[in-house]
Protein backbone atom coordinates (compact mmCIF):
# COMPACT_ATOMS: atom_id res chain seq x y z
CA UNK A 1 0.00 0.00 0.00
CA UNK A 2 1.21 3.50 -0.79
CA UNK A 3 3.09 4.93 1.74
CA UNK A 4 1.07 8.34 2.43
CA UNK A 5 -2.01 6.36 2.77
CA UNK A 6 -0.31 4.10 6.16
CA UNK A 7 0.55 7.71 7.63
CA UNK A 8 -2.96 9.16 7.11
CA UNK A 9 -4.21 5.77 8.91
CA UNK A 10 -2.45 6.66 11.72
CA UNK A 11 -2.68 9.87 12.12
CA UNK A 12 -6.27 9.88 11.01
CA UNK A 13 -8.23 7.51 11.76
CA UNK A 14 -11.72 8.12 11.64
CA UNK A 15 -11.01 10.50 8.81
CA UNK A 16 -10.03 7.79 6.67
CA UNK A 17 -12.85 6.07 4.96
CA UNK A 18 -11.16 3.87 2.02
CA UNK A 19 -8.25 3.64 0.01
CA UNK A 20 -8.62 2.64 -3.40
CA UNK A 21 -5.92 0.83 -5.50
CA UNK A 22 -6.70 1.18 -9.38
CA UNK A 23 -3.93 1.11 -12.14
CA UNK A 24 -1.02 2.17 -10.16
CA UNK A 25 -2.96 5.02 -8.84
CA UNK A 26 -4.16 5.46 -5.35
CA UNK A 27 -6.63 7.44 -4.04
CA UNK A 28 -7.55 8.01 -0.79
CA UNK A 29 -11.20 9.09 -0.01
CA UNK A 30 -11.23 11.14 3.28
CA UNK A 31 -14.34 12.67 4.90
CA UNK A 32 -14.45 16.40 4.19
CA UNK A 33 -14.24 18.04 7.69
CA UNK A 34 -10.48 18.26 8.17
CA UNK A 35 -9.01 18.00 5.26
CA UNK A 36 -6.89 21.33 5.79
CA UNK A 37 -5.52 19.16 8.21
CA UNK A 38 -5.03 16.39 5.93
CA UNK A 39 -3.18 18.66 3.94
CA UNK A 40 -1.17 20.46 6.09
CA UNK A 41 0.06 16.98 7.50
CA UNK A 42 0.84 15.30 3.57
CA UNK A 43 2.67 18.79 2.84
CA UNK A 44 5.02 19.22 6.25
CA UNK A 45 5.19 15.31 6.97
CA UNK A 46 8.93 14.57 5.52
CA UNK A 47 8.42 11.16 4.69
CA UNK A 48 6.19 11.83 1.91
CA UNK A 49 7.04 15.62 1.54
CA UNK A 50 3.63 16.35 -1.03
CA UNK A 51 5.15 19.96 -1.21
CA UNK A 52 3.15 20.29 -4.50
CA UNK A 53 -0.81 20.15 -5.35
CA UNK A 54 -1.26 19.52 -9.03
CA UNK A 55 -4.92 20.09 -9.71
CA UNK A 56 -8.36 20.04 -7.73
CA UNK A 57 -11.57 18.47 -9.54
CA UNK A 58 -15.04 19.17 -8.45
CA UNK A 59 -17.24 16.22 -9.33
CA UNK A 60 -20.82 15.63 -9.63
CA UNK A 61 -22.63 11.71 -9.00
CA UNK A 62 -25.87 13.22 -9.61
CA UNK A 63 -28.94 11.30 -9.03
CA UNK A 64 -26.48 9.65 -6.66
CA UNK A 65 -26.19 10.06 -3.12
CA UNK A 66 -23.73 11.78 -1.56
CA UNK A 67 -23.74 14.34 -5.04
CA UNK A 68 -20.90 16.30 -4.84
CA UNK A 69 -16.84 15.59 -4.50
CA UNK A 70 -13.71 17.17 -4.74
CA UNK A 71 -10.57 15.38 -5.56
CA UNK A 72 -7.05 16.48 -4.90
CA UNK A 73 -4.02 15.79 -6.89
CA UNK A 74 -0.61 15.96 -4.80
CA UNK A 75 2.66 15.24 -5.92
CA UNK A 76 6.11 14.81 -4.15
CA UNK A 77 9.18 16.07 -5.67
CA UNK A 78 11.09 13.76 -3.04
CA UNK A 79 9.88 10.13 -3.67
CA UNK A 80 8.09 11.20 -7.49
CA UNK A 81 4.75 9.56 -6.38
CA UNK A 82 1.06 10.86 -6.58
CA UNK A 83 -1.54 10.88 -4.52
CA UNK A 84 -4.86 11.90 -4.64
CA UNK A 85 -7.67 12.40 -2.20
CA UNK A 86 -10.96 12.41 -2.42
CA UNK A 87 -13.84 13.60 -0.54
CA UNK A 88 -17.92 13.39 -1.04
CA UNK A 89 -19.75 16.33 0.55
CA UNK A 90 -22.44 16.04 2.34
CA UNK A 91 -24.93 18.54 1.07
CA UNK A 92 -26.44 18.16 -2.43
CA UNK A 93 -27.86 21.37 -2.41
CA UNK A 94 -25.23 23.72 -0.91
CA UNK A 95 -21.89 22.08 -0.86
CA UNK A 96 -18.56 22.99 0.28
CA UNK A 97 -15.90 22.35 1.89
CA UNK A 98 -12.84 24.32 3.32
CA UNK A 99 -10.06 25.79 1.21
CA UNK A 100 -6.84 24.64 1.19
CA UNK A 101 -5.65 28.43 -0.16
CA UNK A 102 -3.41 28.56 3.13
CA UNK A 103 -1.66 25.19 2.37
CA UNK A 104 -0.86 25.61 -1.36
CA UNK A 105 -0.96 29.32 -3.30
CA UNK A 106 -1.86 27.68 -6.48
CA UNK A 107 -5.12 26.30 -5.29
CA UNK A 108 -6.28 29.64 -5.32
CA UNK A 109 -8.02 29.37 -9.11
CA UNK A 110 -8.12 25.62 -8.82
CA UNK A 111 -10.93 25.94 -6.49
CA UNK A 112 -12.10 28.75 -8.09
CA UNK A 113 -12.74 26.96 -11.32
CA UNK A 114 -14.55 24.42 -9.08
CA UNK A 115 -16.81 26.95 -7.58
CA UNK A 116 -17.70 28.75 -11.09
CA UNK A 117 -18.17 25.20 -13.29
CA UNK A 118 -19.09 23.28 -10.26
CA UNK A 119 -21.00 25.42 -7.73
CA UNK A 120 -18.93 24.45 -4.57
CA UNK A 121 -17.99 26.96 -2.05
CA UNK A 122 -14.80 26.70 -0.47
CA UNK A 123 -14.73 28.04 2.87
CA UNK A 124 -12.44 30.76 3.88
CA UNK A 125 -10.80 31.36 0.36
CA UNK A 126 -9.91 34.83 -0.09
CA UNK A 127 -11.41 35.68 -3.32
CA UNK A 128 -14.30 33.27 -4.19
CA UNK A 129 -15.87 34.24 -7.47
CA UNK A 130 -16.46 33.22 -10.78
CA UNK A 131 -12.69 32.47 -13.14
CA UNK A 132 -14.11 31.53 -16.49
CA UNK A 133 -17.71 32.41 -16.81
CA UNK A 134 -19.16 35.94 -16.66
CA UNK A 135 -20.07 36.84 -12.93
CA UNK A 136 -23.30 37.23 -13.69
CA UNK A 137 -23.86 34.00 -15.39
CA UNK A 138 -26.51 31.66 -13.91
CA UNK A 139 -25.70 28.44 -12.92
CA UNK A 140 -22.77 26.15 -13.09
CA UNK A 141 -22.41 24.07 -16.38
CA UNK A 142 -20.29 20.79 -15.19
CA UNK A 143 -23.29 19.95 -12.85
CA UNK A 144 -25.41 16.67 -14.58
CA UNK A 145 -28.34 18.29 -14.71
CA UNK A 146 -26.92 21.46 -16.93
CA UNK A 147 -27.90 20.35 -20.64
CA UNK A 148 -25.29 19.84 -23.18
CA UNK A 149 -26.18 22.21 -25.15
CA UNK A 150 -26.39 25.47 -23.06
CA UNK A 151 -27.62 27.87 -26.38
CA UNK A 152 -30.81 28.74 -24.32
CA UNK A 153 -28.48 29.59 -21.05
CA UNK A 154 -25.60 31.53 -23.51
CA UNK A 155 -28.72 33.19 -25.58
CA UNK A 156 -30.56 34.73 -22.39
CA UNK A 157 -27.09 36.05 -21.21
CA UNK A 158 -26.53 37.70 -24.19
CA UNK A 159 -30.03 39.33 -24.05
CA UNK A 160 -29.74 40.52 -20.56
CA UNK A 161 -26.38 41.99 -21.45
CA UNK A 162 -28.08 43.98 -24.42
CA UNK A 163 -31.18 45.10 -22.32
CA UNK A 164 -28.40 46.64 -19.76
CA UNK A 165 -26.68 48.33 -22.25
CA UNK A 166 -29.82 50.45 -23.20
CA UNK B 1 -8.00 86.41 -5.85
CA UNK B 2 -8.96 82.53 -5.86
CA UNK B 3 -7.91 80.40 -3.22
CA UNK B 4 -4.65 78.22 -4.05
CA UNK B 5 -5.72 74.67 -5.14
CA UNK B 6 -4.46 72.13 -2.46
CA UNK B 7 -1.82 69.84 -3.97
CA UNK B 8 -3.18 67.01 -5.25
CA UNK B 9 -3.33 63.54 -3.49
CA UNK B 10 -1.61 60.54 -5.57
CA UNK B 11 -3.63 57.98 -6.42
CA UNK B 12 -3.71 54.76 -7.82
CA UNK B 13 -4.76 54.56 -12.09
CA UNK B 14 -6.15 51.30 -12.91
CA UNK B 15 -5.36 50.28 -16.49
CA UNK B 16 -6.39 47.58 -18.53
CA UNK B 17 -3.92 45.80 -20.80
CA UNK B 18 -6.01 43.84 -23.15
CA UNK B 19 -8.24 41.59 -24.15
CA UNK B 20 -6.93 42.61 -27.52
CA UNK B 21 -3.51 43.47 -26.88
CA UNK B 22 -0.70 41.84 -29.66
CA UNK B 23 1.37 40.85 -26.39
CA UNK B 24 -1.05 39.12 -24.29
CA UNK B 25 -0.69 36.09 -26.50
CA UNK B 26 -4.84 35.90 -27.21
CA UNK B 27 -7.55 36.97 -25.12
CA UNK B 28 -6.15 38.40 -22.05
CA UNK B 29 -7.03 40.84 -19.96
CA UNK B 30 -5.07 42.33 -16.88
CA UNK B 31 -6.49 44.52 -14.73
CA UNK B 32 -3.38 46.63 -13.71
CA UNK B 33 -3.65 49.11 -10.63
CA UNK B 34 -0.47 51.68 -11.19
CA UNK B 35 1.02 54.40 -8.98
CA UNK B 36 2.55 55.76 -11.32
CA UNK B 37 4.39 53.31 -13.37
CA UNK B 38 4.89 50.91 -10.57
CA UNK B 39 2.06 48.21 -10.77
CA UNK B 40 0.55 47.83 -7.53
CA UNK B 41 -1.91 44.68 -8.27
CA UNK B 42 -2.03 42.64 -11.48
CA UNK B 43 -4.92 40.80 -12.12
CA UNK B 44 -6.20 38.45 -15.13
CA UNK B 45 -9.22 38.30 -16.05
CA UNK B 46 -9.72 35.06 -18.17
CA UNK B 47 -12.42 33.34 -19.73
CA UNK B 48 -12.68 35.07 -22.73
CA UNK B 49 -12.09 31.83 -25.03
CA UNK B 50 -13.54 29.19 -22.28
CA UNK B 51 -15.24 26.33 -24.57
CA UNK B 52 -16.72 24.15 -22.10
CA UNK B 53 -14.01 21.38 -23.49
CA UNK B 54 -14.54 19.29 -20.46
CA UNK B 55 -18.27 19.28 -20.74
CA UNK B 56 -18.40 18.69 -24.59
CA UNK B 57 -16.11 15.40 -23.28
CA UNK B 58 -18.83 14.23 -21.46
CA UNK B 59 -21.34 13.68 -24.32
CA UNK B 60 -18.88 11.99 -26.81
CA UNK B 61 -17.12 9.11 -27.10
CA UNK B 62 -13.97 8.70 -25.86
CA UNK B 63 -12.20 9.08 -30.01
CA UNK B 64 -14.64 12.04 -30.22
CA UNK B 65 -12.72 13.81 -27.61
CA UNK B 66 -9.50 13.84 -29.45
CA UNK B 67 -10.04 16.65 -31.95
CA UNK B 68 -11.01 18.72 -28.68
CA UNK B 69 -8.47 17.96 -27.25
CA UNK B 70 -5.77 19.00 -30.03
CA UNK B 71 -7.11 22.81 -29.55
CA UNK B 72 -6.66 22.92 -25.58
CA UNK B 73 -2.98 23.98 -26.70
CA UNK B 74 -3.03 24.94 -29.78
CA UNK B 75 0.57 25.69 -30.31
CA UNK B 76 1.72 21.83 -29.17
CA UNK B 77 -1.83 20.11 -30.75
CA UNK B 78 -0.30 16.93 -30.92
CA UNK B 79 1.35 16.42 -27.16
CA UNK B 80 -2.40 16.93 -25.83
CA UNK B 81 -3.89 14.12 -27.29
CA UNK B 82 -0.19 12.34 -26.30
CA UNK B 83 -1.80 13.00 -22.67
CA UNK B 84 -5.42 11.94 -23.64
CA UNK B 85 -4.66 8.62 -24.78
CA UNK B 86 -1.76 7.53 -22.73
CA UNK B 87 -5.06 8.36 -19.36
CA UNK B 88 -7.36 6.12 -21.59
CA UNK B 89 -4.96 3.41 -21.92
CA UNK B 90 -4.18 3.65 -18.56
CA UNK B 91 -7.75 3.48 -17.62
CA UNK B 92 -8.34 0.28 -20.15
CA UNK B 93 -5.00 -0.87 -18.91
CA UNK B 94 -2.99 -1.19 -22.10
CA UNK B 95 0.16 -0.94 -23.28
CA UNK B 96 0.71 0.20 -27.08
CA UNK B 97 3.55 -1.45 -29.24
CA UNK B 98 6.77 0.03 -28.78
CA UNK B 99 7.01 1.27 -32.61
CA UNK B 100 4.22 3.37 -31.99
CA UNK B 101 5.66 4.87 -28.83
CA UNK B 102 8.72 6.03 -30.46
CA UNK B 103 6.73 7.57 -32.94
CA UNK B 104 4.52 9.63 -30.38
CA UNK B 105 8.05 10.61 -28.78
CA UNK B 106 9.41 12.13 -32.19
CA UNK B 107 6.03 14.03 -32.81
CA UNK B 108 5.88 15.09 -28.96
CA UNK B 109 9.10 16.36 -29.26
CA UNK B 110 9.08 18.38 -32.84
CA UNK B 111 6.18 19.60 -31.13
CA UNK B 112 8.08 20.99 -28.16
CA UNK B 113 10.86 22.34 -30.80
CA UNK B 114 7.88 23.92 -32.85
CA UNK B 115 6.15 25.35 -29.14
CA UNK B 116 9.33 26.79 -27.70
CA UNK B 117 10.31 28.24 -31.12
CA UNK B 118 6.92 30.08 -31.38
CA UNK B 119 7.59 31.52 -27.61
CA UNK B 120 10.68 32.26 -28.45
CA UNK B 121 9.63 34.30 -31.48
CA UNK B 122 6.80 36.15 -29.90
CA UNK B 123 9.00 36.87 -26.55
CA UNK B 124 11.72 38.09 -28.54
CA UNK B 125 8.85 40.09 -30.22
CA UNK B 126 6.97 41.50 -27.37
CA UNK B 127 10.18 43.11 -26.26
CA UNK B 128 11.17 44.62 -29.13
CA UNK B 129 13.78 42.00 -31.15
CA UNK B 130 12.21 41.04 -34.35
CA UNK B 131 14.70 38.71 -35.71
CA UNK B 132 13.94 35.67 -33.49
CA UNK B 133 10.58 35.14 -34.67
CA UNK B 134 11.36 34.88 -38.56
CA UNK B 135 14.65 32.89 -37.77
CA UNK B 136 12.41 31.04 -35.68
CA UNK B 137 9.48 30.60 -37.89
CA UNK B 138 11.78 29.31 -40.80
CA UNK B 139 12.55 25.96 -38.73
CA UNK B 140 8.45 25.92 -37.17
CA UNK B 141 7.85 26.15 -41.30
CA UNK B 142 9.58 22.36 -41.44
CA UNK B 143 8.18 20.92 -38.16
CA UNK B 144 4.33 22.29 -39.46
CA UNK B 145 4.96 19.90 -42.80
CA UNK B 146 6.72 17.26 -41.11
CA UNK B 147 3.02 17.48 -39.17
CA UNK B 148 1.16 17.68 -42.55
CA UNK B 149 3.07 14.90 -43.94
CA UNK B 150 1.85 12.26 -40.99
CA UNK B 151 -1.80 13.20 -41.39
CA UNK B 152 -2.94 16.41 -43.40
CA UNK B 153 -3.36 18.61 -40.36
CA UNK B 154 -0.45 21.47 -39.44
CA UNK B 155 -1.71 22.71 -36.37
CA UNK B 156 -3.81 20.02 -35.13
CA UNK B 157 -2.63 16.40 -36.71
CA UNK B 158 -4.90 14.21 -35.16
CA UNK B 159 -2.56 11.25 -35.60
CA UNK B 160 -2.52 9.25 -32.58
CA UNK B 161 -5.11 7.01 -31.95
CA UNK B 162 -6.63 5.67 -28.70
CA UNK B 163 -4.08 2.39 -28.59
CA UNK B 164 -1.87 3.49 -31.38
CA UNK B 165 -1.70 5.43 -34.16
CA UNK B 166 -3.74 6.28 -37.09
CA UNK B 167 -1.29 4.65 -39.41
CA UNK B 168 2.53 3.77 -40.22
CA UNK B 169 4.68 6.80 -40.99
CA UNK B 170 4.44 7.69 -44.67
CA UNK B 171 7.25 7.51 -47.23
CA UNK B 172 9.72 10.23 -46.75
CA UNK B 173 9.20 11.37 -43.21
CA UNK B 174 12.36 9.92 -41.88
CA UNK B 175 14.64 11.27 -44.20
CA UNK B 176 13.03 14.98 -44.05
CA UNK B 177 13.05 14.54 -40.06
CA UNK B 178 16.55 13.51 -40.40
CA UNK B 179 17.27 16.38 -42.29
CA UNK B 180 15.91 18.55 -39.76
CA UNK B 181 17.46 16.82 -36.84
CA UNK B 182 20.97 17.17 -38.48
CA UNK B 183 20.48 21.03 -39.29
CA UNK B 184 18.86 22.36 -36.16
CA UNK B 185 21.88 22.88 -34.04
CA UNK B 186 23.88 24.92 -36.89
CA UNK B 187 19.95 26.91 -37.16
CA UNK B 188 19.48 26.91 -33.46
CA UNK B 189 22.97 28.89 -33.31
CA UNK B 190 21.38 32.08 -35.42
CA UNK B 191 18.80 32.46 -32.11
CA UNK B 192 21.45 31.77 -29.42
CA UNK B 193 23.65 34.91 -31.20
CA UNK B 194 20.50 36.85 -31.65
CA UNK B 195 19.96 37.17 -28.05
CA UNK B 196 21.35 35.56 -24.98
CA UNK B 197 24.48 37.76 -24.92
CA UNK B 198 22.10 40.72 -26.23
CA UNK B 199 22.33 43.62 -23.18
CA UNK B 200 19.22 45.29 -24.24
CA UNK B 201 17.98 41.37 -23.83
CA UNK B 202 19.31 41.16 -20.43
CA UNK B 203 18.41 44.51 -19.20
CA UNK B 204 14.75 43.61 -20.02
CA UNK B 205 14.66 40.00 -18.46
CA UNK B 206 17.41 39.71 -15.65
CA UNK B 207 15.77 40.21 -12.48
CA UNK B 208 12.12 40.61 -13.93
CA UNK B 209 9.52 37.86 -12.51
CA UNK B 210 11.45 36.61 -9.81
CA UNK B 211 10.28 33.21 -8.17
CA UNK B 212 12.45 30.86 -5.47
CA UNK B 213 12.33 27.44 -6.13
CA UNK B 214 10.02 26.63 -2.71
CA UNK B 215 7.54 29.31 -3.64
CA UNK B 216 7.38 27.64 -7.31
CA UNK B 217 6.32 24.87 -6.10
CA UNK B 218 3.93 26.15 -3.76
CA UNK B 219 2.64 28.03 -7.03
CA UNK B 220 2.41 24.58 -9.00
CA UNK B 221 4.87 25.66 -11.55
CA UNK B 222 6.05 22.71 -13.45
CA UNK B 223 8.12 21.93 -16.66
CA UNK B 224 10.56 25.06 -17.69
CA UNK B 225 8.76 27.17 -15.40
CA UNK B 226 9.74 25.42 -12.27
CA UNK B 227 12.86 24.56 -13.97
CA UNK B 228 13.74 28.07 -14.91
CA UNK B 229 13.72 28.14 -10.66
CA UNK B 230 15.89 25.52 -10.04
CA UNK B 231 13.37 23.03 -9.56
CA UNK B 232 15.14 19.40 -11.15
CA UNK B 233 11.63 17.85 -12.29
CA UNK B 234 11.17 16.60 -15.55
CA UNK B 235 8.31 14.03 -15.83
CA UNK B 236 9.97 12.37 -18.65
CA UNK B 237 12.63 11.12 -16.54
CA UNK B 238 11.42 11.13 -12.66
CA UNK B 239 8.01 9.41 -14.41
CA UNK B 240 9.10 8.05 -17.71
CA UNK B 241 5.51 7.25 -19.85
CA UNK B 242 5.68 5.86 -23.42
CA UNK B 243 9.62 4.97 -23.41
CA UNK B 244 11.34 7.97 -22.36
CA UNK B 245 13.45 5.80 -20.49
CA UNK B 246 15.22 4.18 -23.56
CA UNK B 247 16.44 7.64 -24.36
CA UNK B 248 19.84 9.59 -22.98
CA UNK B 249 19.03 13.32 -22.16
CA UNK B 250 20.18 16.25 -19.20
CA UNK B 251 17.08 18.17 -18.11
CA UNK B 252 18.60 21.80 -17.94
CA UNK B 253 18.03 23.79 -14.97
CA UNK B 254 18.20 27.65 -14.79
CA UNK B 255 20.20 30.04 -12.31
CA UNK B 256 19.83 30.49 -8.83
CA UNK B 257 17.98 33.75 -9.05
CA UNK B 258 15.15 31.85 -10.84
CA UNK B 259 14.35 35.04 -13.27
CA UNK B 260 13.02 35.70 -16.99
CA UNK B 261 16.63 35.01 -18.47
CA UNK B 262 16.84 31.94 -16.30
CA UNK B 263 13.83 30.87 -17.88
CA UNK B 264 14.81 32.25 -21.73
CA UNK B 265 18.01 29.65 -20.82
CA UNK B 266 16.44 27.09 -19.64
CA UNK B 267 13.75 27.05 -22.61
CA UNK B 268 16.73 27.42 -25.19
CA UNK B 269 18.31 24.22 -24.43
CA UNK B 270 15.49 22.28 -24.06
CA UNK B 271 15.28 22.50 -27.82
CA UNK B 272 18.71 20.87 -28.40
CA UNK B 273 17.72 18.49 -25.75
CA UNK B 274 14.28 17.52 -27.61
CA UNK B 275 16.91 18.00 -30.94
CA UNK B 276 18.62 14.65 -29.33
CA UNK B 277 15.86 12.51 -28.37
CA UNK B 278 14.67 12.54 -31.65
CA UNK B 279 18.00 12.15 -33.20
CA UNK B 280 17.85 8.65 -30.87
CA UNK B 281 14.39 7.74 -31.70
CA UNK B 282 14.67 7.87 -35.29
CA UNK B 283 18.09 5.72 -34.73
CA UNK B 284 16.76 3.37 -32.37
CA UNK B 285 13.10 3.24 -34.65
CA UNK B 286 11.57 -0.62 -34.17
CA UNK B 287 9.72 -2.44 -36.85
CA UNK B 288 6.50 -3.71 -35.88
CA UNK B 289 2.82 -2.65 -35.05
CA UNK B 290 1.67 0.84 -34.80
CA UNK B 291 -1.37 -0.09 -32.63
CA UNK B 292 -2.20 -2.60 -30.31
CA UNK B 293 -4.31 -5.44 -31.37
CA UNK B 294 -6.85 -5.83 -28.73
CA UNK B 295 -10.78 -5.47 -30.17
CA UNK B 296 -11.94 -3.45 -27.66
CA UNK B 297 -9.68 -0.68 -28.41
CA UNK B 298 -8.48 -0.91 -32.64
CA UNK B 299 -10.19 -0.96 -35.76
CA UNK B 300 -9.23 -4.45 -37.55
CA UNK B 301 -7.76 -4.15 -40.83
CA UNK B 302 -10.18 -2.70 -43.87
CA UNK B 303 -9.37 -5.89 -45.91
CA UNK B 304 -10.77 -7.85 -43.34
CA UNK B 305 -13.68 -5.94 -42.77
CA UNK B 306 -14.94 -6.80 -46.07
CA UNK B 307 -13.92 -10.29 -46.21
CA UNK B 308 -14.81 -11.30 -42.40
CA UNK B 309 -18.19 -11.37 -40.54
CA UNK B 310 -16.99 -11.20 -36.78
CA UNK B 311 -14.17 -8.01 -38.12
CA UNK B 312 -17.14 -6.38 -39.81
CA UNK B 313 -19.02 -6.46 -36.36
CA UNK B 314 -16.33 -5.67 -34.63
CA UNK B 315 -15.72 -2.34 -36.69
CA UNK B 316 -19.31 -1.32 -36.60
CA UNK B 317 -19.17 -1.31 -32.64
CA UNK B 318 -16.40 0.31 -32.38
CA UNK B 319 -17.83 3.08 -34.82
CA UNK B 320 -21.04 3.09 -33.36
CA UNK B 321 -21.08 2.67 -30.02
CA UNK B 322 -17.46 3.33 -29.15
CA UNK B 323 -14.70 1.66 -26.67
CA UNK B 324 -16.00 1.09 -22.87
CA UNK B 325 -13.32 1.09 -20.65
CA UNK B 326 -13.77 -0.32 -17.22
CA UNK B 327 -15.35 1.78 -14.15
CA UNK B 328 -12.58 3.30 -12.45
CA UNK B 329 -10.64 6.87 -12.53
CA UNK B 330 -7.16 7.80 -13.23
CA UNK B 331 -4.88 10.82 -13.81
CA UNK B 332 -2.09 10.93 -16.46
CA UNK B 333 0.48 13.94 -16.58
CA UNK B 334 2.54 14.26 -19.25
CA UNK B 335 5.60 16.88 -19.51
CA UNK B 336 3.95 19.48 -22.01
CA UNK B 337 5.79 21.77 -23.41
CA UNK B 338 4.43 24.32 -21.42
CA UNK B 339 4.82 21.99 -18.08
CA UNK B 340 2.56 19.76 -16.62
CA UNK B 341 -0.17 18.72 -18.78
CA UNK B 342 -2.52 16.26 -16.34
CA UNK B 343 -5.87 14.27 -17.45
CA UNK B 344 -8.19 13.24 -15.18
CA UNK B 345 -10.78 11.04 -16.25
CA UNK B 346 -13.54 8.78 -14.84
CA UNK B 347 -15.14 6.63 -16.31
CA UNK B 348 -18.13 4.67 -15.60
CA UNK B 349 -17.93 2.07 -17.68
CA UNK B 350 -19.78 3.34 -20.48
CA UNK B 351 -18.57 4.92 -23.85
CA UNK B 352 -18.53 8.38 -22.52
CA UNK B 353 -16.23 9.57 -19.87
CA UNK B 354 -17.95 10.18 -17.02
CA UNK B 355 -15.91 13.54 -16.06
CA UNK B 356 -12.99 14.73 -17.80
CA UNK B 357 -10.65 17.35 -16.12
CA UNK B 358 -7.98 18.85 -18.21
CA UNK B 359 -5.26 20.35 -16.05
CA UNK B 360 -3.39 23.15 -17.78
CA UNK B 361 0.20 24.54 -17.04
CA UNK B 362 -0.61 27.97 -18.74
CA UNK B 363 -3.85 28.19 -16.35
CA UNK B 364 -1.79 26.93 -12.93
CA UNK B 365 1.06 29.68 -14.03
CA UNK B 366 -0.87 32.41 -14.92
CA UNK B 367 -2.12 32.29 -11.22
CA UNK B 368 1.09 34.41 -9.90
CA UNK B 369 0.85 37.16 -12.24
CA UNK B 370 0.09 39.41 -9.17
CA UNK B 371 2.85 37.93 -7.76
CA UNK B 372 5.49 38.52 -10.33
CA UNK B 373 4.32 41.77 -11.25
CA UNK B 374 3.90 43.89 -8.13
CA UNK B 375 5.89 46.03 -6.96
CA UNK B 376 7.52 46.20 -11.00
CA UNK B 377 7.43 48.57 -13.76
CA UNK B 378 4.76 48.52 -16.22
CA UNK B 379 6.65 47.60 -18.96
CA UNK B 380 7.74 44.40 -16.74
CA UNK B 381 4.71 42.86 -17.07
CA UNK B 382 4.80 42.15 -21.10
CA UNK B 383 8.47 40.42 -19.81
CA UNK B 384 6.37 38.37 -17.16
CA UNK B 385 3.58 37.20 -19.58
CA UNK B 386 5.59 36.42 -22.18
CA UNK B 387 7.74 34.19 -20.05
CA UNK B 388 5.01 32.54 -18.68
CA UNK B 389 4.31 30.84 -22.46
CA UNK B 390 0.87 30.91 -22.24
CA UNK B 391 -1.65 29.90 -24.29
CA UNK B 392 -5.12 31.25 -23.46
CA UNK B 393 -6.73 28.58 -24.96
CA UNK B 394 -4.82 26.43 -22.88
CA UNK B 395 -5.88 28.76 -20.10
CA UNK B 396 -9.42 28.67 -20.76
CA UNK B 397 -10.21 25.49 -22.45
Amino acid sequence: MHLAADLLKKQFPSEIVEVVEFRGDTTVVVKPERIRDICRFLRDDPTVAFKYLSMIAGLDYFPESPRFAVVYNLYSHQNHDRLTLKAYLASATAPAIDSVTSVWATADWHEREAYDLMGIRFKGHPNLKRILLPEDWKGHPLRKEYPQRGDQDAATWVNRRIDAKK
Amino acid sequence: MEPVKPIPQTETMVLNVGPQHPSTHGVLRVVVELDGEVMVRAEPDIGYLHRGIEKMCEGRTYHKCLPLMNRVDYLSGEVNNFGFCLAVEKLLGIEVPKRAQYIRVILAEFTRIASHIFWLGTHGHDLGAMTPLFYGFREREKIMDLCEMVSGGRMFPLYFRIGGLAADLPEGFIEKAWEFVKEFPEKWKDYDTLLTENEIWKQRTIGVGVMSAEEALNWGWSGPMARGSGVDWDLRRDNPYSSYEDFDFEVPLGTKEGDTYSRYLVRMQEMLQSNRIIRQALEKLPPGDIKVDDPRVSLPPKEKVYTDIASLINHFKLIQEGLKPPKGEVYQAIEAPKGELGFYIISDGTAQPFRVKIRAPSFVVLNATNKLATGRLLADLIAIIGTMDIVLADVDR
